[in-house]
């Protein structure tokens, strides 16, 4: 009974997000009030039906109702409980409900937190997320219903969730990036409502530039922790491997983030409209590409959900009438919204082109070598793959191009500028960066090129905004003054700007200075590695919940101190048989120790996997501040502000005001 | 020049120098990294490249597995069915590395036509099937593959 109620929910929220695509447009284009004022009313109707489904679901897996097809494939009774929720969107029909019921989310916050825009806007900007919502419910309900019954030949026991994702990391790598996924929907959505209304100015990228950030910062948390997941879950150690569906996730960030900063220079200063609103347009086509990606069975990865042709033509469908379409209304509104506002060469607009141009190129190129083995094959010229060796040798440059231009950034000033003023600015983070990149550099290890350049980059980068930071200080006569300076937009560009340094930093260190072997062990054998002795003193047998597990214990010294014990398991589920890899890492500001068990090869020795990770966490660290910093700014006080001073003007004026 | 104009030409150069470095970019990084895949027959039948990397698929041979008793060498077979190829590696193999289960290996081939991998791929489930793998042997087994979706 329960699922057929959650199948009931699920089609009463179909039909509410018709109600909310087809009314309140209509009333926009009729200036009808009381239709468009239906928007927010049916927007929290596809929030509260898609939860009661979910929840619905949620109740089927905690239950262990195996009649439910996808719990009997995904989850087991031994499960544990925690586990069995997060099993809900460790598959492709309950993820996609996951997507929708975030979708929901984010149109009801637009509807609560947006009283203040012209109730225009807000129509059409929930009338356009309704259709999105539209299309992934009839996607959910007509190929991927999560709620299909195995009656009556119900199997006892389900056939367990893949062990892969029995941790926590899963439980919120995917409501993370999801929320980044769908976030990118609303600046999409104001986009296109700003495009049928024909008027695009400061307001709509004050609007609209809030939503973006958070969007974005949520993205970047989900891209680092499912980079960390697999760092300590797969057990190779490695943290990013240009997976096709890794950059299905990461094409939308790249291209997010040229959104973010465009959308500055749109808010500040009014140019960059019509390229601002292609910017929304890609962000969140790429966003729709990468769940055509994972979810078609196109593409060979550790992500892709099984294939079936009917769920990758739907979104193929879906892609081209979204993609088109908000391309076909761009070229016909986009020269009634352009800019006409000058800006010199040499001030931060430029540079702010300069971001956006680099990370546009990093997004074409990562999605050249993400579609060229699909392109290849589905012309049958061969079946290609494309490795890591090319997303490093094109996407390495480019960052290292941006960066100098990053530092300028934030201390350059609108409209005009000088070089020399640039140059008094930065002339003494440059001396320092200069003679501190070579001797931090072999303090820290030995000479590198690559990490000499890494830290002169990253150094140039965080310097330069901390004299930014700096002057904001020196200005204000008082401490209040001072205080009142550092805006949180200030502030959040701040932390996201040292998080990318810290990123930067953390990659080039890790991949110059790791090390690894993979060893024939025993007990009572040592190695060593990076400066550390690894001695393997015990081999044992452990039962855990739903699995048991050979377990090794190592005794890891550094000269006469012991570092740590690290225990590397081997895990047999019981459920499935399928055997999985727990490192065990012990982890440092400085270096991480990760150790691997690969399999028994006989006479008691044990395949084992030695590494040494400098600066591993500097990634994670980093990527963290960069997303935190993305979430800050949107607490800034000029978004709130705009939307009390318009609470007690007239709505339903302003309603008629945009309609014309 | 009019200030607009000027403006322009300088963003449209900077685009042009920008993409056109990107395409050489490109160009440069993908005539070296891109790798074709040969199932198994290919190989045998010398259709395959010695001078670069390739990736190869197919089934672990039952019984072919040998492993080293003094390295993490190992070597076994994999076939489509109608060939097979000897696959050498030294290293970890992935979890569900197994006889008789969907695998891809990249690397060279040597002189004596078994290859040497760099890579070993496992399918990451019971389900999954390596799309590469499962065209390889499409209509050439007639043990049933695993259903490919769940």
């Amino acid at each position: 009974m329960i699922p057929e109620l959650g199948h009931v929910s699920l089609i009463i929220a179909f039909g509410l997000a018709i109600g909310l695509t087809v009314v309140p447009f209509w009333g926009s284009m009729r200036t009808n009030v009381s239709a468009m004022n239906l928007a927010p009313s049916l927007a929290v109707g596809v929030l509260v039906f898609t939860a009661i489904a979910f929840g619905l679901l949620a109740i089927s897996f905690l239950r262990d109702d195996f009649s439910v097809a996808v719990v009997a494939a995904n989850s087991n009774s031994l499960l544990p409980p925690l586990f069995k929720f997060s099993a809900l969107w460790g598959n492709h029909e309950g993820s996609l409900l996951l997507w929708v019921l975030i979708l929901a989310g984010w149109m009801t916050a637009v509807s609560f937190l947006s009283r203040g825009l012209p109730l225009v806007m807000i129509a059409r900007v929930l009338s356009v997320m309704g259709l999105i919502a539209v299309g992934f419910l009839a996607f959910s309900l007509l190929t991927s219903n999560p709620f299909e019954r195995l009656l009556p030949n119900t199997p006892a026991d389900g056939s367990d969730l893949n062990p892969l994702l029995q941790d926590p990391g899963l439980i919120i790598h995917p409501p993370l990036l999801y929320m980044g996924y769908v976030g990118l929907s609303v600046p999409f959505a104001f986009a296109i409502a700003a495009l049928i209304g024909g008027r695009l100015d400061a307001s709509w990228a004050r609007w609209s530039r809030p939503w973006t950030n958070v969007a974005w910062g949520f993205l970047t948390l989900g891209i680092m922790l499912g980079s960390w997941w697999a760092y300590y879950e797969l057990g190779w150690g490695g943290w990013w491997f240009w997976d096709p569906v890794e950059n299905a996730s990461f094409m939308p960030w790249l291209m997010g983030t040229a959104l973010v900063h465009s959308l500055a220079v749109t808010e500040k200063r009014g140019v960059f409209r019509s390229w601002t609103v292609l910017l929304a347009i890609f962000a969140f086509s790429l966003s729709l590409l990468g769940t055509f990606l994972v979810r078609s069975g196109v593409l060979t990865s550790v992500h892709a959900f099984a294939a079936d042709p009917e769920r990758g033509l739907f979104i193929l469908v879906f892609l081209a009438v979204v993609v088109g379409g908000s391309l076909l209304l761009y070229a016909l509104r986009a020269p009634t919204v352009a800019s006409r506002v000058e800006y010199a060469v040499i001030s931060r607009e430029s540079l702010l082109m300069v971001n956006n141009l680099i990370f546009i190129v990093a997004a074409t190129i990562v999605l050249l070598g993400t579609l060229f083995p699909l392109v290849m094959d589905a012309l049958s010229l061969g079946k290609y793959s494309v490795g890591p060796p090319y997303f490093n040798a094109v996407f390495v440059p480019l960052m290292a191009l941006l960066m100098p231009f990053m530092t300028v950034g934030p201390v350059s000033r609108w409209r005009q500028d000088s070089p020399r003023r640039w140059l008094h600015e930065l002339l003494i983070p440059a001396i320092a960066v200069v003679v501190l990149a070579p001797v931090l550099s072999v303090m820290l290890f030995t000479f590198n090129l690559w990490v000499a350049l890494a830290v002169l980059l990253a150094g140039w980068v965080s310097l330069g905004v901390l004299r930014g930071l700096w002057h904001r200080l020196r200005v204000g006569s008082t401490a209040a003054l001072q205080w009142h300076r550092l805006t949180p937009s200030f502030l959040g560009m701040t932390l996201a700007h040292i998080g990318f340094a810290a990123v930067v930093l953390g990659a080039v260190v890790v991949t110059q200075h790791s090390e690894e072997r993979d060893l024939r062990m025993a007990e009572g054998d040592s190695a060593d590695l990076g400066g550390y002795r690894f001695e393997m003193t015990r081999i044992s047998q452990q039962p855990g919940a739903n699995y048991v597990a050979d377990q090794a214990s190592f005794l890891v010294t550094k000269g006469e101190t012991v570092i740590a014990v690290l225990t590397p398991e081997k895990r047999r589920y019981l459920a499935s048989g399928q055997v999985m890899t727990e490192a065990a890492i012990d982890a440092g500001i400085l270096r991480d120790l990760y150790i691997a068990l690969g399999e028994p090869v006989g006479e008691g020795a044990w395949a084992v996997r030695l590494q040494y990770k400098p600066m591993v966490r500097w990634l994670w660290v980093g990527a963290f501040f960069i997303g935190l910093g993305a979430l800050v700014t949107a607490l800034d006080r000029r978004y709130r502000v705009q939307a009390v001073a318009r609470q007690g003007t007239d709505v339903a004026n302003q309603g008629l005001e945009f309609a014309g | 020049m009019h200030p607009h104009r000027k403006q322009r030409l300088i963003w449209v150069s900077l685009i042009v120098v920008l993409s056109s470095a990107a395409i050489g970019l490109v160009a440069f990084a993908l005539r070296d990294n891109i790798n074709l895949f040969y199932p198994p027959a290919d190989v045998v039948a010398g259709k395959a490249p010695l001078d670069r990397n390739i990736r190869l698929g197919g089934m672990v041979v039952e019984g072919s597995i040998e492993r080293s008793d003094t390295s993490l060498t190992t070597q076994f077979l994999v076939t489509d069915y109608e060939a097979s190829v000897a696959v050498r590696y030294t290293g970890i193999l992935p979890d569900l590395f197994d006889e008789g289960q969907g695998v891809v290996a990249e690397g060279r081939l040597d002189e004596t036509g078994a290859l040497v991998a760099t890579q070993v791929l496992a399918k990451h489930d019971e389900n999954y099937m390596p799309p590469e793998v499962a065209a390889a042997l499409e209509g050439k087994s007639k043990v049933s593959l695993g259903p490919v979706s769940p």
